[in-house]
């Protein structure tokens, strides 16, 4: 049972500006649980996307079966066996289960043009009974739970005589039960003799299904562990790595600022579950996590963008109705979405609005026209202050480049005289020179007074910046750490904490 | 860069002129009446109801949506007017702005459709254009209201403006409300916060804007448009005619498009829009004087709107990659 499904050597792959993957080496041996773990942006979805075919590879070798490989496109490593089950799952929800699974290759009936749903249910029923999953071909998908609609994607990747499939945090919105069912079946997938790659970064999940685990880092593979042997510690140092000095900013926090912010027991949706925090005037309170911690959704709920289900929010000690952003606007709480084109930005209309769009009421000229001097004047202004290096105020947001339109949005919040910032990954897709302006920026702001809650996903920036920082896993908040704990051990260990009986439906 | 911008704007609009000179020149060499005086003023004429329904439309189209009740709501607030002048005895004033206040609600009913009980535009409105369709009707009797006993209503459209001959009250009236819509458009908040709501409506609303409350203004803006197209087109025939109204908004919105306003919202100019009117108008026109049967016609005008849209797109798509 040890034969080599897969093996890469050597895998080198470079995007604009950064090396996604450096000389990283894979291995999947038949009959096996290969566990892929690291931090964000460690490399792990490159490597897979180079495996599917999604990338191509800039260096290194691929050997599928003993034999060396190129892989172009999906439909060749579909056409090989190699298939990836992405954590949104790609299904139609109006179509009947065997429908989804055997989508693209229907079977025609006696009647010409006619399809015959008869004969894919009957293929749909042996497939699920080979992974004794009690589910009925004919009901429609979007009736089922994620869990199942999960497990018809494990259908269709078998339904394609797949020797390899890639789950990519499988687990993460399933419950308790749902998991062991879910372990239950990869067990038969492992037992038929295929090769599963398990993306994770619940580390006690890795231990009960995977039989080695191979940690990335920095776009490397760092090193394969046999599971049996590793302890979590390792693990988690392994990801992290060696700890790189980070120069901490100099905080300035007074010892009794008072708290401007105030979030208690915030609940939303799945991803919020119960998250609490306060801001002092003046801190820089980090909000550390992997992805899909819940740490962008929770910003989105006390802003009002989503509806919270339960909880209270203060603002100077008194608690405020946030209901919608406009809401939270009129208290002071601007964010700064991960997102700035989708969520900050009217990419099509130029500087001097995207300035002036949140605070028009303080531009008008009696109550009904714009006062365009006066909105000009105030980008202008900002535009200098902020240092926006655009060739006027009237130049199309569009244009700007990513670093410069962050700021534009960060002008707006500034017009509007918002105390409380929260900053969504501020400096994701900014170049070097700009992420600095934004952490000058971002020590400015606090230096003048304003709470500033930021969002990240890239340790070294919430280790620099922050003066205290929350750790979010599943839509908790699971540690807190200031001064000399804001390290990335420690962090990355509250980051991978899921809690016991964390999980409401497995109960 | 600012040239730039101010160029590209420019360019949009020159085109679009070019091609309505370029129509005019040719209408008129193949029949010369095409440009004698009287025929200049019938295609004005028939531009205002159409052109003022087009300003509603890219108020609507600029904030992302769509209106197909522009022309029913139009018959729907003439008739309630007349109606109210004739049977309830309001003074004409009162029922004018009777009229304009159908309008305002009908939008407003519209929008509320679409922010509130979430409707796609585009089946809120519908709704919008068989409810006034039939309600017109209802309320009429199927029966033109004659708007007997006041003289001077068919003036209001009709009259010669300063005694000049052949120069109709509706051209002054239409040129007041592009004017009224111009700076409604580009210069006031309603304005701004259609392009931001069109351009982006998600970070509008994170940016704290009201998007639900603006966005049934918009709606209701867009009535009371439809609503002063029906006082021009019922003072114009003495009379509000239940059975008319229908394809007048796909007309409306195809000036729109064709005047350079974005289906996807965030674009568009009041000027542009108006000389997407004249130019359905001059094409309708010319090939009446030419001959060439409605139903050619018809043709013809779709056949330009889809030309138009394409070069549209052709422009947007070179700008994105510039």
């Amino acid at each position: 049972m040890t034969d080599n499904l897969i093996r890469m050597i050597g895998i080198s792959k470079e995007f604009p500006g950064v090396k996604a993957l450096n000389k990283a080496s894979f291995e999947l041996d038949a009959g096996e649980v290969h566990a892929l773990v690291g931090e964000n942006g460690a490399g792990k979805s490159t490597l897979m996307k180079v495996l599917t075919g999604v990338y191509t590879k800039d260096e290194g070798e691929i050997f599928y079966k003993g034999r060396p490989v190129g892989i172009h496109g999906i439909r060749h490593s579909q056409s090989l066996g190699i298939v990836m089950i992405h954590q949104e799952l790609n299904l139609m929800n109006h179509l009947s289960v065997a429908q989804n699974i055997f989508i693209g290759r229907e079977e025609h009936g006696r009647i010409p043009l006619f399809l015959n749903d008869q004969a894919i249910n009957k293929k749909a029923a042996e497939i699920l009974g080979r992974l004794n999953m009690d589910i009925d071909p004919t009901v429609r998908v979007g009736l089922l739970t994620v869990a199942k609609q999960q497990m018809i994607e494990i259908a269709k990747a078998l339904s394609y005589n797949s020797e390899i499939i890639i789950m990519d945090e499988p687990t993460a919105s399933l419950t308790d039960t749902e998991i062991s069912d879910l372990f239950r079946v990869i067990r038969i997938l492992r037992d038929e003799g295929k090769g599963i790659i398990y993306i994770s970064h619940r580390l006690e999940e890795l231990k009960q299904i995977s039989s080695r685990i191979t940690v990335m880092r920095d776009g490397e593979t760092v090193r394969t562990l046999v599971t049996a042997e590793a302890s979590t510690d390792t693990i988690i140092r392994l990801m992290v790595g060696r700890e790189l000095f980070i120069q901490k900013e100099h905080s300035a926090l007074p010892q009794d600022a008072p708290v401007l912010f105030e979030a208690r027991g915030i609940r939303c949706g799945r991803l919020v579950r119960d998250v609490s925090f306060q801001v002092r005037k003046g801190e820089i309170l980090g909000f550390a996590g992997l992805v899909g911690a819940g740490r962008t959704e929770a910003a989105r709920a006390v802003y009002g963008a989503d509806r919270m289900s339960k909880g209270e929010v203060l603002v100077g000690g008194i608690t405020v109705q946030v209901e919608s952003p406009a809401d939270a606007v009129r208290h002071g709480i601007a964010y700064l979405s991960e997102d700035r084109k989708q969520y900050g930005l009217l990419l099509g209309l130029d500087v001097e609005t995207n300035t002036s769009i949140a605070s028009m009421k303080d531009y008008l000229r009696g109550k009904l026209f714009i006062n365009f001097q006066k909105a000009r004047q105030n980008a202008e202004k900002k535009t200098k202050e902020l240092d926006i290096r655009t060739p006027s105020v009237r130049q199309l947001v569009r244009n700007l480049s990513g670093g410069n339109q962050q700021k534009v949005v960060l002008a707006k919040w500034l017009t509007r005289n918002c105390d409380i910032l929260i900053f969504d990954e501020p400096t994701r897709g900014i170049d070097v020179g700009a992420k600095n302006e934004i952490y000058r920026l971002l020590r400015d702001l606090a230096a003048a007074g304003k709470a500033i809650i930021l969002i990240s996903s890239e340790l070294p920036e919430i280790i620099r910046m922050c003066d205290r920082v929350i750790v979010m896993c599943e839509g908790r908040v699971t540690g807190e750490v200031t001064g000399d704990e804001i390290n990335q051990q420690r962090i990355m260990q509250y980051a991978t904490a899921r809690e016991e009986n964390g999980l409401e439906a497995g109960a | 860069m600012k040239g730039q911008l101010k160029s590209r704007i420019g360019t949009q609009k020159l085109i679009i002129l070019a091609t309505l000179a370029a129509l005019f020149t040719f209408f008129s060499m193949m029949r010369p009446n095409f440009a004698s005086y009287l025929n200049l003023m019938t295609i004005a004429l028939s531009t205002c109801v159409n052109g003022i329904l087009a300003l509603g439309a890219t108020f609507v189209i600029t904030s992302g949506g769509i209106d197909l009740s522009l022309g029913t709501t139009m018959t729907f607030c003439s008739v309630m007017s007349g109606v109210s002048f004739v049977s309830w005895g309001f003074p004409i004033w009162l029922a004018i702005v009777f009229g304009f206040a159908v309008g305002a609600v009908c939008g407003g009913i519209s929008g509320f459709a679409i922010t509130k009980m979430k409707l796609p535009p585009f089946i809120a409105t519908m709704a919008m254009q068989m409810m006034t369709k039939g309600l017109s009707l209802v309320v009429s009797g199927i029966k033109p209201v004659y708007f007997t006993g006041s003289e001077n209503y068919k003036k209001i459209a009709m009259g010669n403006f300063l005694g000049i001959e052949g120069f109709y009250n509706a051209f002054i009236l239409f040129i007041i409300i592009i004017v009224l819509a111009h700076l409604t458009y580009s210069k006031t908040l309603l304005g701004r916060y259609t392009t931001a709501i069109g351009s982006n409506q998600e970070a509008a609303r994170l940016s704290g804007i009201k998007t639900d409350k603006w966005k049934i203004l918009i709606y209701a803006v867009s009535g009371i448009f439809s609503a002063a197209a029906g006082l021009i087109m019922s003072s114009r025939l003495g009379s509000a005619q239940p059975q008319l109204g229908a394809g007048y908004e796909l007309e409306a919105i195809a000036a729109a498009v064709i005047g350079g306003t974005s289906m996807s919202g965030g674009e568009g100019t009041i000027i542009g829009t108006v000389i997407g009117a004249f130019i359905i108008s001059v094409l309708t026109n010319g090939l009446r004087t030419m001959a060439v049967s409605t139903e050619w016609q018809t043709v013809v005008t779709g056949f330009v709107l889809a030309l138009a849209v394409y070069f549209d797109k052709l422009r947007r798509e070179r700008r994105e990659r510039a």
